[in-house]
């Protein structure tokens, strides 16, 4: 399993070396520039700019340039934007709020959703079982762009209880509606699958041995339903925690918290190509990482798979 | 000539500023109570590109760079000039060459003094090809001796026409007569900057904690993307006359959630959304205020080479325009103050009064039957309809005029209009390659005189998108550079773009937004919404 | 997102275990089961009322989906309330424009999205993994390494990218959606190509000189239509849901067309302002084809994958 671990990282280079291809290329050939302004500026100072950024080259050196920065030096660039900021700083600002609530919200959603879905299981066909299945059908169709308006309007003008966006170095009330916004629908899914599974556990032939043996109900689901029912989440959760942080892009843009993925979305409309790459990488990289976790995480579940 | 300033609202200021003390709870002008927490927080749409006074480019990011930073004069509540780190000014006879005298007592954040130099490296900083500043274009529109030159590499910084006298005397030089130069001092990219701190620090010195500044604020706090703070500066030279003591901006990209957050008390200012002012008016008359500004709004035709033939018969041309009723574009889907443009100045204008066009006399109803007229002449209708694209960048506002005027031409005359959204970029990029057939522009002035906008229309202006070229108009606005009353001049030129319709004016602009009440001192009469924070005070409720 | 792939797998397994001939009960049976699920049924009913309402209900529809009602455009919280006197049955939207025919036209251009953007990833996934599976080899580990690679790339922000960067457009859309959701098909077929690939009927087809690609078409193709169905169904409303946040950023279809996602966001900018409707009527017949085509995916796995409960 080792030996696949290490063979699944080494992959990881040659992957984040095409997303690097494929992004720079895009970017490339599209419309636009980070120095394109409604007043254009002078050709000779355009041609200046473009010089100290190294945009005047041809393609394939930009593109080795930039890679050679980032192997040798961990340095991903300036932004193009902000010129008084580097990528690695933009970064190293958003990321953290990113990751701070992406990572409750990751874990909201798993706790509620799997007790949720349990339940649901365990009390199969009763009213407490329909209200489930009806309230997760509606949470994960209510797309998070509307549950954020609606939750700023209760919360913050109606009631009064929360501040309405920002972030304040993470304050808890900052985080609250944040977290809900982001966690609703993945909380939903949650619950159906494990809903589903554990309930195809309960009804499966091992456990209706172990119930015709008198182990305890409560005995049964922890000790021997459990861990089975728990693989179809498992597989579901590395997606999830990365689409997570990707789905922080509205998170960003509507409650202003300072996070990555409202860098992404102007670093796209001002074409800062520099921010973009760097945070295509780290999404990139963090995928990769999630994937080789949660299959990790299967093995150890699921005995039967061998690497 | 010599030109003191100081007219007599700023000099009563400065009499019963005086022996102020700041902790005192009565604004000494108005006589009203002030408020314990003198924090004024308002919303920015986006985060500014810099702080930097030789880069900044947007207008919020030049509302915090006048706070940070105070230029040779500043503006007062309705636009008049007013004393800054100069106290007066000379100019010549030929009015081509310029002296400022600044004030002894105007130090920076760290207590050193302002001195002349610091404007004379400023200023070649702006156009330093090094520098690259998207703005170096303004120190050009200032006419200042080989700054053009500068900007294309062609001859060194030092080559400006700028020179410091002494340490409290500058000069400015000029290429041309510039009657309104004064005017165009009070613009952030003229305002000076700390030669040594940007040479300690590099790109980095507009940080907190790196950052000096001469201003009556300085920058305390700044989370990209989420807000930014700056507090009072104690060694500004006028520091004891100002009352605001913090000011946050906040960032929030949705106009109704800043809405939402204004009502929950969050923000004291905030803008109003599309069509929504008549309805805040009445809920919130006190604090939902709208004024004339000094931008036009309107749509570019192409006339290039590259434009659909159509569109280069000026009755075409002219039928669209008659045919758009700009009275629903301005009381029904905007709906904030803005007024019909028939002319490409705004009535806002100092100095000039847009003639009165026959286009805009007429009711709506014979512009429509007029408009029909022409575009039969000129062999369209609905059995040979006309069909083009109709350019716009993002934004709710823009796409709600694109579409409506979309369906007038529909119904009015029969054109098929197909609509192009692009993002800002992608559109000034097919907007300046002439890969358009209609677009939407604006155009605000850069300062208050009516050339601001027309000189636009003649053929060598970098932004005449329309690629249009009249003799007449080249000519007459060149004459008006050297006339003492050039108005019978942009008269005319208006006379002419309303004939040959090289663009088609819409509306010009208000500025639309919903202030606290307790917020006393906003400058609702400057039309260029050139307003500092000092001279804000909230009030005791 | 999709979820439950394994069972998707199993499904998969289980058709190509049943081979060709049993297909057909196979069929048969899933149908049964399908039609006694009561939520599935209900489901499919209302799936197909919204189908009919939206393309049929334009006949109902006093306005067009582009036209301005200058009367309601200065009173659009006043005059642009739902009416069945000046025809705007669900109201205006906050330039005037009739909500019924905009809503309707919104959810098929949202089906239209879905189904199209479902089949180009269904389409690209099944050939894709036909191919590597059937041609193995040096070929096959190339191919199945780029899917690697791909699934790696943060899906929304290269349909972010893309939108913003070139034009807007339907296609662009589709493009965009379409690349990012064929990868977990491609495995899925490619493994059950793997498996069948040594079969008997495949080999024979082989011996009598049919060619690879009739091979994929005629014999593999048709054995993964289970597994096509399941994973389509399931993809049409995640595909539905990416194409709304897009529209949300403000990057979606190009206007007069709109698609529920853009009217849901119009209209829960609007609830402020005392406009409702303009948020109701979109969100109501949003959750109404989301929740049903849930519903009826679940179903037809469940039919597919019986269980004993």
């Amino acid at each position: 399993m080792l030996a696949y671990a290490a063979r699944r990282t080494l992959l990881a280079a040659p992957t984040l070396l095409v997303l690097i291809v494929l992004c720079y290329v895009l970017m490339y050939f599209s419309p636009g520039g980070p120095f394109t302004a409604e007043r254009p500026l002078p050709p000779q100072v355009l041609a200046n700019i473009e010089a100290k950024y190294g945009l005047d080259k041809p393609l394939h050196a930009q593109i080795w340039d930039y890679v050679v920065a980032i192997v040798t030096r961990f340095d991903f660039g300036p932004s193009f934007v902000y010129k008084d900021r580097s990528v690695n700083e933009i970064i190293a600002q958003g990321f953290p709020v990113t990751l701070t609530y992406g990572s409750i919200s990751f874990v909201a959603a798993t706790l509620v959703g799997v007790s949720l879905g349990v339940l649901a299981a365990v009390r199969h066909n009763t009213l407490l079982d329909f209200i489930a299945v009806g309230a997760t059908f509606s949470a994960q169709a209510l797309p998070n762009f509307v549950m954020a308006p609606i939750l700023v309007i209760v919360f913050t003008w109606q009631l009064g209880w929360l501040p309405g966006g920002g972030w304040s170095g993470g304050k808890w009330e900052y985080i609250v509606m944040p977290v809900i916004a982001l966690s609703t629908s993945f909380m939903a899914s949650i619950a159906r699958i494990t809903r589903s599974s554990m309930l195809e556990v309960l009804n499966s032939g091992f456990i209706r041995t172990a119930r015709a043996r008198g182990i305890s109900p409560a005995a049964i689901l922890w000790r021997h339903a459990m861990k089975p029912a728990m693989l179809p989440v498992v597989s579901y959760l590395g997606p999830v925690f990365v689409a997570m942080i990707t789905g922080s892009v509205l998170v960003d843009l509507y409650f202003s918290t300072g996070g990555i993925g409202l860098s992404y979305v102007n670093a796209a409309l001002n074409r800062d190509y520099a921010v973009m790459l760097g945070v295509t990488i780290l999404y990139g990289s963090l995928t990769i990482a999630f994937n080789l976790l949660v299959d990790l995480l299967y093995a150890w579940l699921d005995p039967r798979i061998r690497y | 000539m010599n030109s003191r300033i100081a007219p007599t609202a700023a000099l009563a200021c400065a009499v019963l500023f005086a022996g102020h003390a700041a902790d005192s709870q009565i604004h000494p002008m108005t006589g009203e109570k002030l408020a314990e927490n003198q924090t004024f927080v308002y919303r920015l749409l986006d985060e500014p590109s810099s702080i930097d006074p030789q880069i900044v480019e947007d207008v919020s990011g030049s509302d915090i760079v006048r706070d940070l930073f105070e230029g040779l004069l500043n503006q007062d509540a309705s636009g008049n000039l007013v004393p800054g780190v100069a106290t007066h000014w000379e100019v010549n006879a030929s009015k081509d060459r310029y002296t400022f005298f600044l004030r002894d007592n105007a130090k920076w954040s760290n207590g050193e003094p302002v001195v002349a130099g610091d404007f004379v490296f400023a200023w070649r900083r702006a156009v330093d090809p090094e520098t690259a500043s998207p703005y170096a274009w303004f120190m050009e529109l200032m006419s200042i001796e080989n700054a053009h030159a500068i900007i294309k590499g062609e001859m060194p910084p030092e080559s400006l026409g700028i020179l410091a006298l002494d340490e409290f005397t500058l000069e400015v030089r000029l290429s041309l007569p510039l009657p309104y130069f004064a005017q165009m001092v009070t613009h952030a990219t003229t305002f000076p900057v700390p030669a040594k701190i940007i040479a300690a620090h590099g790109d980095q010195w507009t940080r907190p904690g790196n950052i000096v500044s001469n201003g009556a604020f300085v920058l305390r706090e700044h989370v990209p993307g989420e807000r930014s703070v700056r507090v009072r500066n104690r060694h500004y030279w006028d520091a004891r006359n100002s009352i605001i003591e913090r000011v946050e901006a906040l960032v929030i990209n949705d106009d109704s959630l800043a809405l939402t957050r204004y009502f929950a008390g969050e923000l004291d200012r905030t803008a109003v959304p599309a069509g929504q002012f008549p309805k805040l008016k009445t809920e919130y008359p006190d604090e939902a205020i709208s004024f004339p500004r000094l931008c036009t709004y309107y749509y570019i035709i192409n006339m290039s080479e590259k434009g659909p033939l159509p569109l280069k018969d000026a009755r075409v041309r002219q039928a669209l325009s008659l045919a758009i009723d700009r009275s629903i574009i301005t009381k029904s889907i905007l709906a904030g103050g803005q007024t019909d443009a028939y002319s490409f100045t705004p009535g806002a204008t100092a100095g000039f009064e847009p003639p009165l066009l026959a286009s805009g006399l007429m009711s709506q109803a014979e512009r429509d039957r007029i408009a029909r007229d022409l575009f039969a002449e000129a062999g369209f209708g609905d059995e040979n309809p006309l069909e083009f694209e109709l350019s716009y960048n993002t934004s709710e506002g823009h796409r709600k005029i694109a579409v409506a005027i979309g369906q007038m031409w529909k119904q009015k005359l029969g054109v098929k209009t197909a609509l192009r959204n692009m993002e800002w970029k992608t559109f000034l990029e097919s907007r300046s390659n002439l890969d358009f057939d209609v677009a939407r522009s604006g155009w605000c002035g850069d300062y208050n005189e009516a050339s601001t906008f027309l000189d636009l229309m003649t053929t060598e202006s970098g932004y005449n998108d329309s690629r249009y070229s009249n003799e007449e108009v080249d000519r007459l606005m060149a004459e008006a550079k050297l006339l003492d009353d050039p108005t019978a001049n942009y008269t005319r030129v208006e006379e002419i773009i309303s004939t040959d319709a090289p663009i088609i004016p819409i509306y010009h602009y208000a500025g639309v937004f919903m202030l606290g009440s307790d917020v006393g001192g906003w400058p609702i009469g400057n039309v260029e919404q050139t307003w500092y924070s000092k001279d804000l005070y909230k009030i005791a409720e | 997102m999709i979820y439950g792939k394994a069972r998707v797998e199993r499904i998969a397994d289980r058709i190509a275990d049943d081979g060709f001939a049993k297909g057909r009960s196979l069929w048969r049976d899933a149908a049964g089961r399908f039609f006694r699920n009561r939520a599935a049924t209900g489901a499919l009913a209302l799936l197909g009322f919204i189908i009919a309402f939206s393309t049929a209900g334009s006949l109902l529809a006093v306005w067009s989906n582009e036209e301005i009602d200058w009367n309601v455009l200065a009173d659009i919280s006043g005059a642009g309330q739902p009416s069945f006197a000046n025809g705007h049955f669900f109201g205006v939207d906050s330039l005037g424009r009739d909500l019924f025919a905009r809503t309707l036209q919104a959810t098929r251009t949202s089906l239209a999205v879905g189904i199209i953007g479902a089949s180009v990833a269904v389409f690209i996934g099944t050939f894709y993994g036909a191919v590597a599976g059937f041609a193995g080899g040096f070929l096959d580990n190339l191919m199945m390494r780029a899917v690697d690679v791909l699934i790696a790339v943060p899906s929304m922000f290269i349909v972010i990218l893309l939108m913003v960067m070139f034009e807007r457009s339907l296609v662009m859309l589709f493009v965009g959606i379409g690349v990012v959701s064929w990868l977990d098909m491609a495995r899925i077929v490619r493994g059950q190509t793997l498996s069948l690939k040594n079969r008997e009927f495949v080999e024979a087809a082989h011996a009598t000189g049919v060619n690879w690609l009739g091979i994929v078409f005629r014999h593999i193709a048709p054995n993964l239509l289970g597994v096509v169905v399941v994973y389509a169904t399931l993809l049409v409303p995640s595909i539905i849901l990416v194409e709304s946040f897009i529209s949300f950023l403000g990057l979606g279809v190009q206007e007069p067309d709109t698609s529920l996602g853009s009217l849901i966001s119009e209209g829960s900018s609007t609830i402020i302002f005392g406009t409702l409707w303009q948020f109701a009527a979109p969100i109501a017949f949003f959750l109404a084809l989301i929740a049903s085509l849930y519903f009826i995916g679940d179903g037809l796995r469940d039919a597919l994958d019986p269980k004993d409960f």
